[in-house]
């Protein structure tokens, strides 16, 4: 059996993707039109490593997960309404902006100053999670400068699958072109694990898992410390949403077999 | 005289309104256990719910392996648990009634049948938990809790039995149709009792493994009525029935099962003596159904609130891209853009829809709050009974008319000053459990049928509203928001757990009682200081809507029709049921009104409101008040004038009534509440005097000698309307521009 680990998961909120997503200049450089006001979700990349390390938490007894995050602290305290049911983690905060437009290296420094300044955590047993990609800031290298600041060599980007070995080495699969997995071996944590979508579903809400966790979540909320980050001296010439194509067809009853044909006929196409 | 206009130019809605607007204004913004199964409620809401109403599970009466996936989403999420006692499994501490209202309010938001599957097991488990005994509690709730991790065995469900007789057999509801008679009686062994019951309209009865079911002594050696616990594995039949081919709430199950069953005394809920040789239930089915029902009326009703409020954002969307996709129409033309939200009918109906649906909502969730409130008095009066001996209904009546005096003193120094009253008695009444007793029953007597009668009966009228908007669209399977099932469903939400009538025959008796008219003047009070200081709510014309309403129930209460007949009495429906009816639109706007006040006053303290959007939220919500205090002082005002005139017999010319025609004098004093009146009154009397028969529509003039501080109230009425119909166009203009999302968050 491995020893206990210690894992911290990087992830803030990102605006509910089915909300309407204008950017709109404001004196904190570029935002979204009401976006104080939009419902929020956890980053669906962030989310994904939740769940996997709260999963590896269960495997590996005596393990402790924490939620490390960024974000408005009124803004959290709604989105942990809905994340604190689904596994049980311990949160710290930094209240500040999780707008996409932060630079990620004043992000970074914010988080690796926090996971430093968590009590008992070790860091020879650390594991550090997080999406390899964001929906809000998706230059994909936050969690990579984190892991740099903290001193973690050994990084994985665009995992997939983390098995545990009986030695307590980490096998992980990362993601690789034409559909293919890179393999690898990591003999010991520290380790920076960037998820890609993980294999596990979404938990189940469950408000007794989230009462407990509320115990010492909103005194973390309670205590969050303000953080600057943002985007001083940058200049945004033009923000835009990304461009959308769908060639939506609206078809009903075809059978699985055959859109998973259609699927394949593109993949190949 | 200077008169303070407003400036027409405000903040306005933004967006729709989110969780840390209803949070505030429904008063969990301090309840995380509550916040948390909200969330829970709503994704299986727009979870599986959604997917089974998609997916077209509603179009079969069987009760089918895919509809009985909602049990486990159900168990997983902790609607389940909700609705359990801590110690039992459950997690929420305290009374309950709001949490519940809140997660029929999310399950119905998509489909109500589901939000009724979802409470049905809290009905069943609801005479236990009222008045089980310890045995039964722990038994019942402890089955019901769902597995916890390592645990393979099924939660039970039940099922809930009351009275609903077979059609055509010639009984009425008032009669029980279950039958229980003593099958063996051991000496010093507990009696068996035979059960025989038939149900109607009997919901979860395909899944149930417990039913609690009412039923009537058919054997001497037993007293009354009372209610019993029914199990599957009981000997002899317990036949779930047919399903009922109801046309609407198709993902709950509905049968007409029939039980004749062998079980032990002991599952009579809440016990039993023997007295003389006699088993002697420590509650009749009546005690025990109307503490159930009172409580979970109110979450049916704001099923239906909650119906209204999810058809806003499909109605939005489908106006703005009604003519998206036409030839020629470029975007960012208003064609283009507002699509139907050009019309200003359009928009009018759909502030209308909405203001209906936050009326209800406020009043149900003001409801649901009142019962958690005054479920500890409910607790320490059983106690005080309890230990003083006092049972039986006529003794505890008894007991409480030194309680309701005082409450009524007690109500006398709650609306006084601080300052001026006498704080030594005021501090000694309000240290009595049983003074807050009886005064937070007296309205939950009301709040409650009120609720049910006012959110299901106008609530169902308003989703036709909002069927018809969508055009021939919402009337297919394929309606965004699945309104048109809503809508049908809306008709059994009206019906079960107490059909109109019985609400409406409730509150002719309920809103009688002293101690809420002392309430309801008080409150009237408040509404004029509400309206003093924020006058855009409406909250002034509400007052004198509600001062109309007092005048003429105080009027009808002593007054006699045309034949002499008393007006207001038991069986006078037509008196008493339209005035019920009032009564409902007065207090569902006053709700309205209080929500949009805490918004205001809370709201600034919430960072994500206070960094944009409250004032363009509690403006917007002002004038939906506004818009609705209207509708119902126009509906008021029309209930009364009908009910105070309409028992006058009219005058003819050839009868001895014409003395009672209007005379130029009198015509002239009515003239001064009524500008105009004497023209026409003259113009009558002059027809009446000079002509033998009178010219058409010209008929003789009916003098309202008796009503006239009557028309003095209507005529005020009638100008405190003045700025509805602006608030009305503010709301409108604020649809076409209130931001909504790319696609509705539940398939359909």
């Amino acid at each position: 059996m491995a020893d206990p680990f210690h894992i911290v998961v990087c992830g803030s909120l990102v605006p509910d993707p089915l909300q309407t997503l204008e950017p709109v200049a404001g004196a904190q450089g570029p935002g979204l039109k009401n976006e104080t006001m939009l419902p929020a979700v956890l980053d669906p990349w962030a989310g994904h490593a939740l769940f996997e390390a709260a999963n590896l938490a269960k495997q590996v007894a005596g393990s402790q997960v924490w939620l490390v995050t960024l974000g408005p602290k009124a803004k959290l305290q709604q989105l942990m309404m809905t994340i604190a049911q689904k596994v049980p983690f311990q949160l710290v905060v930094l209240d500040g902006t999780a707008s996409g437009f932060a630079d990620a290296h004043e992000v970074a420094t914010a988080l690796a100053t926090a996971i430093q300044g968590i009590p008992g955590l070790d860091r020879n047993r650390l594991l550090l999670f997080g999406g390899c990609a964001s929906a809000s800031r998706d230059s994909g290298v936050t969690l990579q400068l984190v892991g740099e600041q903290l001193g973690i060599r050994d990084q994985f980007l665009g995992v997939d699958e983390l098995g545990i070995e009986p030695d307590g080495a980490l096998h992980i699969l990362e993601r690789v072109e034409g559909g293919q997995y890179q393999v690898s071996r990591c003999v010991a944590p520290p380790a920076v694990l960037a998820w890609a979508t993980g294999s596990l579903p979404e938990p189940h809400n469950n408000p007794q898992v989230g009462m407990m966790n509320m115990r010492t979540i909103m005194p973390q909320l309670q205590k969050a410390k303000p953080v600057t980050v943002g985007c001083a001296g940058i200049q945004y010439d033009t923000v835009k949403l990304p461009s959308q194509r769908r060639d939506t067809r609206v078809v009903r009853d075809v059978p699985a077999a055959d859109i998973a044909r259609e699927i394949v006929d593109w993949l190949k196409a | 005289m200077t008169i303070m206009t407003k400036p027409e130019t405000q903040a306005s809605l933004q967006t729709l309104p989110g969780d840390d607007v209803r949070q505030i204004m429904w008063r969990y913004a301090d309840r995380f256990d509550i916040q948390m199964v909200v969330q829970s409620s709503r994704s299986v809401a727009r979870g599986i719910v959604a997917q089974l109403v998609a997916e077209g599970a509603r179009n079969t009466h069987d009760w089918t392996e895919a509809k009985n996936r909602m049990f486990p989403a159900f168990d997983q999420s902790g609607i389940t648990a909700a609705g359990l006692d801590p110690e039992y499994g459950g997690f929420l501490t305290g009374p309950r009634n709001l949490a519940l209202s809140l997660v029929a309010f999310e399950l119905a938001w998509v489909d109500a049948g589901a939000a009724t599957t979802s409470l049905v097991n809290n009905l069943a488990l609801g005479p236990i938990v009222e008045r089980g005994t310890t045995e039964q509690k722990a038994r019942y709730m402890s089955a019901c809790i769902p597995p916890q991790p390592g645990e393979t065995r099924q939660p039970w469900r039940g099922a809930f039995a009351l009275t609903e007789p077979i059609p055509y057999v010639g009984v009425d509801t008032g009669v029980l149709g279950g039958k229980v008679r003593v099958a063996k009686w051991t000496e010093g062994a507990e009696p068996m009792l035979q059960v025989e019951k038939r149900g109607r309209f009997i919901t979860n009865m395909a899944v149930a493994n417990f039913v609690t079911a009412a039923v009537e002594s058919d054997d001497p050696r037993l007293k009354g009525t009372c209610m019993v616990i029914l199990e599957e594995s009981d000997p002899g039949i317990f036949d779930r029935g047919a399903p009922t081919h109801k046309l609407v709430h198709q993902l709950s199950s509905t049968h007409d099962p029939i039980f004749n069953l062998t079980v032990p005394a002991s599952r009579i809920i809440g016990g039993y003596t023997v007295q003389n040789g006699v088993i002697v239930p420590n509650y009749s089915h009546g005690d025990i159904i109307e503490a159930v029902f009172a409580r979970t009326r109110v979450t049916v009703g704001l099923m239906t609130s909650a119906k209204l409020l999810s058809a806003v954002e499909p109605v939005v969307r489908y106006q703005r891209g009604r003519f998206r996709g036409g030839a020629g129409l470029a975007p960012g033309s208003p064609r283009y853009d507002l699509g139907l939200q050009q019309k200003e009918d359009a928009l009018h109906r759909l502030v209308d829809i909405w203001a209906s649906g936050e009326a209800g909502s406020s009043l149900g969730f003001e409801t649901a709050r009142l019962f958690d409130a005054w479920e500890p008095y409910v607790r320490r009066k059983e106690a005080l009974f309890a230990e003083q001996g006092i049972t039986g209904a006529r003794a505890q009546m008894r007991a409480l008319r030194q309680p309701r005096a005082e409450a009524l003193e007690y109500l006398a120094l709650l609306g006084q000053p601080p300052a001026q009253r006498n704080e030594v008695r005021f501090a000694e009444l309000d240290a009595n459990p049983l003074v807050h007793y009886v005064v937070q029953e007296s309205l939950a007597n009301v709040l409650c049928p009120a609720c049910k009668l006012w959110n299901t009966g106008h609530g169902t009228n308003m989703l036709r509203e909002a069927v018809s908007l969508m055009g021939g669209y919402g009337i297919t399977e394929d309606c965004p928001g699945f309104l048109g099932q809503k809508w049908m469903d809306a008709q059994l939400e009206a019906t079960y757990e107490g059909p109109e009538s019985v609400q409406r025959r409730q509150l002719s008796v309920t809103m009688t009682d002293d101690l809420f008219l002392a309430q309801y003047r008080q409150w009237i009070t408040d509404m004029r200081h509400i309206g003093a200081l924020r006058p855009a709510t409406g909250a002034c014309a509400l007052a004198t809507a509600m001062e109309l309403w007092l005048w003429t129930f105080m009027h009808l209460r002593d007054a006699k029709d045309a034949d002499g007949k008393a007006l207001y009495q038991s069986q006078r429906h037509g008196v008493t049921f339209p005035l019920a009816d009032a009564l409902c639109w007065l207090l569902a706007t006053r709700c309205q009104i209080l929500d949009v006040l805490e918004l205001a006053a809370k709201g600034p303290a919430s960072p994500n409101l206070a960094g944009g959007g409250l004032e363009g939220f509690v403006n917007f919500f002002t004038d939906l008040c506004h818009v609705h205090t209207a509708r119902a002082a126009g509906e008021v005002g029309r209930i009364c004038a009908e009910l105070v005139y309409g028992y006058d017999r009219h005058p003819a010319w050839e009868c001895d009534l014409r003395g009672n025609c209007t005379t130029a004098i009198l015509a002239d004093a009515l003239d001064q509440a009524m500008p105009g009146y004497s023209m026409i009154a003259e113009a009558l009397s002059r027809e009446f005097t000079d002509q033998p028969l009178p010219p058409d529509k010209a008929g003789p003039c009916v003098c309202m000698r008796a009503t006239e501080a009557f028309s003095r109230r209507r005529t005020k009425l009638d100008g405190c309307l003045t700025g509805a119909r602006l608030a009305k166009d503010r709301a409108a203009q604020a649809l076409t521009q209130v931001m909504i999302p790319e696609a509705l968050d539940y398939p359909a």
